[in-house]
């Protein structure tokens, strides 16, 4: 059985030359090993790295502009069953693979109830900030037997564990990782083992499956060996000799990648995990090159096999960016000849509105890269860029250090998604954002109704919402949300214009204009974008409300009045000395025709096109008390 | 595989293993030759003949390994 392979990692021929020259500096740097961190190394070429990473940074190196050190060191504690020695440098060279300096401490064997409780032992002097139990399967199943009761036993494990859990939290405030049971023990009854009453095979496998709920339920975080070994064969994670010799539950040869698994949860948790996935076009999300095939050239969707190996790239993109993952495009083409493929193409099954920013010139791809860590503003390390041309990766590699490129074969789409999923890129502990999360908003809604029928008067109710409107001018990363709520709000809808992606662009430069986006956040969680307003000046400084819509979720909450202040301080920011609403009927927007008289606005004169017009003076206008809604200036996301 | 090569990618490993380049390889070599070589640095070894040589070891085939002669010997044997 093969051992697990970080495969996502490049591999360069001269690797251990490179280490050799840095054990022989004086210096070598953090970025330096930073790098060598960042191949596909085994087990003992980690262990070698690690020896270097030990003698040149035993502390935390100064935060200064060359060592890119990130986030705060973490002190790592492994309470662990079985040995676990020879996975304290596998973890180290993880972290410093994401550049983050980590520190590992294990507790002696066997000891780790102990060594929790007492306050004199070297796990309290080390003081982690995160602790990892590493329980192998014989230590979780002792006493198991066919006279004790099964799912006692199992709640009663579980229980053991939520106690220390407990214990490490009040002693530290720490993070805590749970890792789920290597399932190494053999079967008695076979494939319906669950009916064997005192099976230890079976009784793994249930605790694997309360592990999920109850790491849930107490905010500690799953290490899910279980599933990665699922994958790559438990015998290619476990090896019976070695735990026979060396009590070692996981196998050297599996160390790299468990070591990654654990990172991965500690980096997500500290915000490091990567935000955006960039995507090259031609190869990448079609066979072909869209500038020599043509539309019809191109091989995408259901007509082939590799057809179909593309569409399932852009499918998995889809699902990331349903949960959160930004997208981005940064592809060498005519722009005209990209875009037509995604407003033409019938087998795209990615839109334009999907992609936050589309970056399709001749400019090499570092360039282009840094302009769309610039355009969304976030980091150039919370890019991850898929490019199917390894002429293309190595560049941005060496330019850019800090992008996460993952290595995938160059003639075969169909590994893309798994290489991309194995490598956890995106690996995240909560669900947050915003189209994301639409199942947590409902969620949400269902308590926030839940609480509205206990409540008993609306303002005390609307209060304990601790609501916070947050609202900005529109921007890349909100831009597929906006141009989204404008073109399918039918019902809170004052004028039911649409604009496309270019008619929001277009807004967006324009200088007598502007449009305001805005996100309501409360104690049950984030809504989204619930808000758009766009607004221009015109002669006479008027500004007249093109476009107010809002999701109709947040009715009934203040919400409009608080958006009112907004939108107020803005035209009066730009000149303005009267707001001018509009409200054009179609057969939907019925709900919202008193909607500005009930904001204090007076009836006007009919707008040139025949809308009802209101009209409010700017000059002694006085915030609309919202005593239930903090108002928060920045850019919503 | 020849004798030489088997050194060869011994060494190799002995290098990584004690990150150490200075280290020669020579049949009659034991534990008590090499700072560090302890029993968890010979599952280290052990582990990475398997991983890197594609050699298969049996827990009682483990037991009689005490010198750099006898791994390659058992790597002889296993490879052919």
């Amino acid at each position: 059985m093969s051992s697990p392979v970080l495969r996502w990692l490049p591999e360069t021929p001269d690797w251990l030359a490179r280490l050799k020259a840095a054990e022989q500096a004086s210096g070598v740097s953090w970025a330096g090993l930073v790098a060598l961190a960042g191949e596909r190394i085994d087990f003992l070429r980690a262990e070698r790295l690690d020896r270097l990473l030990q003698a040149r940074f035993p502390v935390p190196p100064d935060r200064n502009q060359q060592d890119r050190v990130q986030g705060e060191p973490i002190r790592l504690a492994i309470l662990g069953s079985s040995t676990v020695a020879h996975l304290h440098a596998p973890i180290r060279v993880a972290a410093l693979r994401r550049g983050l300096w980590l520190t590992t401490y294990e507790t002696d064997y066997g000891q780790y109830r102990q060594e929790l409780l007492d306050p004199s032992c070297g796990l309290h002097r080390f003081r982690p900030t995160a602790v990892l139990l590493a329980l192998d399967a014989r230590h979780m199943t002792q006493g198991v037997s066919a006279e004790a009761d099964d799912a006692g036993h199992c709640e009663q494990a579980i229980t053991q564990l939520r106690q220390c859990w407990r214990l490490a939290r009040e002693a530290w405030q720490c993070t805590v990782l749970q890792q789920t049971v290597l399932p190494v023990l053999p079967a008695m009854l076979g494939q319906n083992e669950q009916r064997l009453p005192g099976s230890a095979a079976g009784m793994v496998a249930r605790l694997n499956a309360r592990l999920r709920a109850a790491t849930d339920e107490d905010g500690v975080h799953l290490v899910a060996i279980d599933a990665t070994a699922a994958q790559d064969g438990v015998r290619s994670w476990h090896n019976p000799v070695l735990w026979l010799r060396a009590k070692q539950d996981i196998s050297p040869a599996a160390a790299p990648m468990y070591g990654d698994l654990v990172v991965r949860v500690l980096a997500a948790q500290a915000g490091r995990s990567a935000k955006c996935l960039v995507l090259d076009l031609d190869n990448t999300l079609w066979g072909g090159v869209i500038g020599d095939d043509g539309l019809d050239g191109i091989v995408l969707g259901q007509n082939s096999p590799l057809g179909e190996a593309f569409a399932a790239v852009q499918d998995y993109a889809l699902q990331l960016a349903r949960r959160g993952v930004i997208l981005a495009v940064c592809s060498k083409n005519n722009e005209a000849d990209a875009a037509a493929v995604f407003d033409h193409h019938p087998e795209m099954t990615l839109r334009r509105s999907d992609i936050a920013s589309f970056v399709v010139n001749w400019d090499d791809k570092a360039t282009n890269l840094r302009r769309i860590a610039q355009e969304l503003n976030i980091g150039l390390d919370a890019l991850v860029f898929l490019d199917d041309n390894p002429f293309e990766r190595n560049l941005v590699r060496q330019e850019l250090p800090e992008v996460m490129v993952p290595e995938v074969p160059d003639d075969d789409p169909a590994s893309v998604p798994e290489i991309l999923a194995d490598a956890g890129y995106f690996e995240s502990v909560a669900l947050t954002g915003d189209d994301l999360a639409r199942t947590a908003q409902y969620q949400a809604g269902v308590s926030r109704r839940a609480q509205e029928a206990q409540a008993t008067d609306l303002p005390g109710y609307l209060r304990s919402l601790q609501m916070r409107l947050v609202s900005g001018r529109f921007d890349r990363i909100g831009f597929s949300r906006i141009v989204q709520l404008i073109n399918k709000t039918n019902q809170f809808n004052l004028t039911t214009r649409r604009y496309s992606d270019g008619g929001v662009l277009a807004l967006m430069a324009d200088p007598a204009a502007f449009g305001l986006q805005f996100r309501l956040l409360d104690r049950f969680g984030d809504n989204g974008i619930i808000g758009i307003v766009i607004g221009r000046l015109e002669p006479g400084r008027r500004c007249v409300l093109d476009t107010w819509l809002m999701s109709c979720r947040v009715l009934g909450r203040q919400v409009e009045e608080a958006t009112l202040n907004v939108v107020a301080g803005e035209a009066r920011a730009m000149g303005a000395m009267e707001l001018i609403g509009e409200y054009r009927a179609t057969p939907r927007n019925g709900m919202v025709a008193g909607h500005y008289e009930r904001l204090g606005f007076s009836r006007s004169t009919p707008g040139p096109d025949g809308a009802v017009r209101f009209s409010l003076a700017l000059d002694g206008f006085a915030m609309r008390p919202v005593a239930a809604i903090e108002l928060v200036d920045g850019v919503a996301a | 595989m020849t004798e030489p090569e088997i050194y060869r990618r011994l060494t190799e490993i002995f290098h990584d293993v004690f990150g150490d380049d200075t280290l020669v390889l020579t049949p009659g070599l034991t534990a008590d030759d090499v700072p560090g070589w302890d029993s968890m640095r010979m599952i280290t070894i052990l582990v990475a003949m398997e991983e890197r040589l594609g050699v298969k070891l049996r827990s009682r085939e483990v037991n009689g390994l005490a010198c750099v002669g006898d791994l390659a010997a058992i790597v002889a044997l296993k490879l052919g």
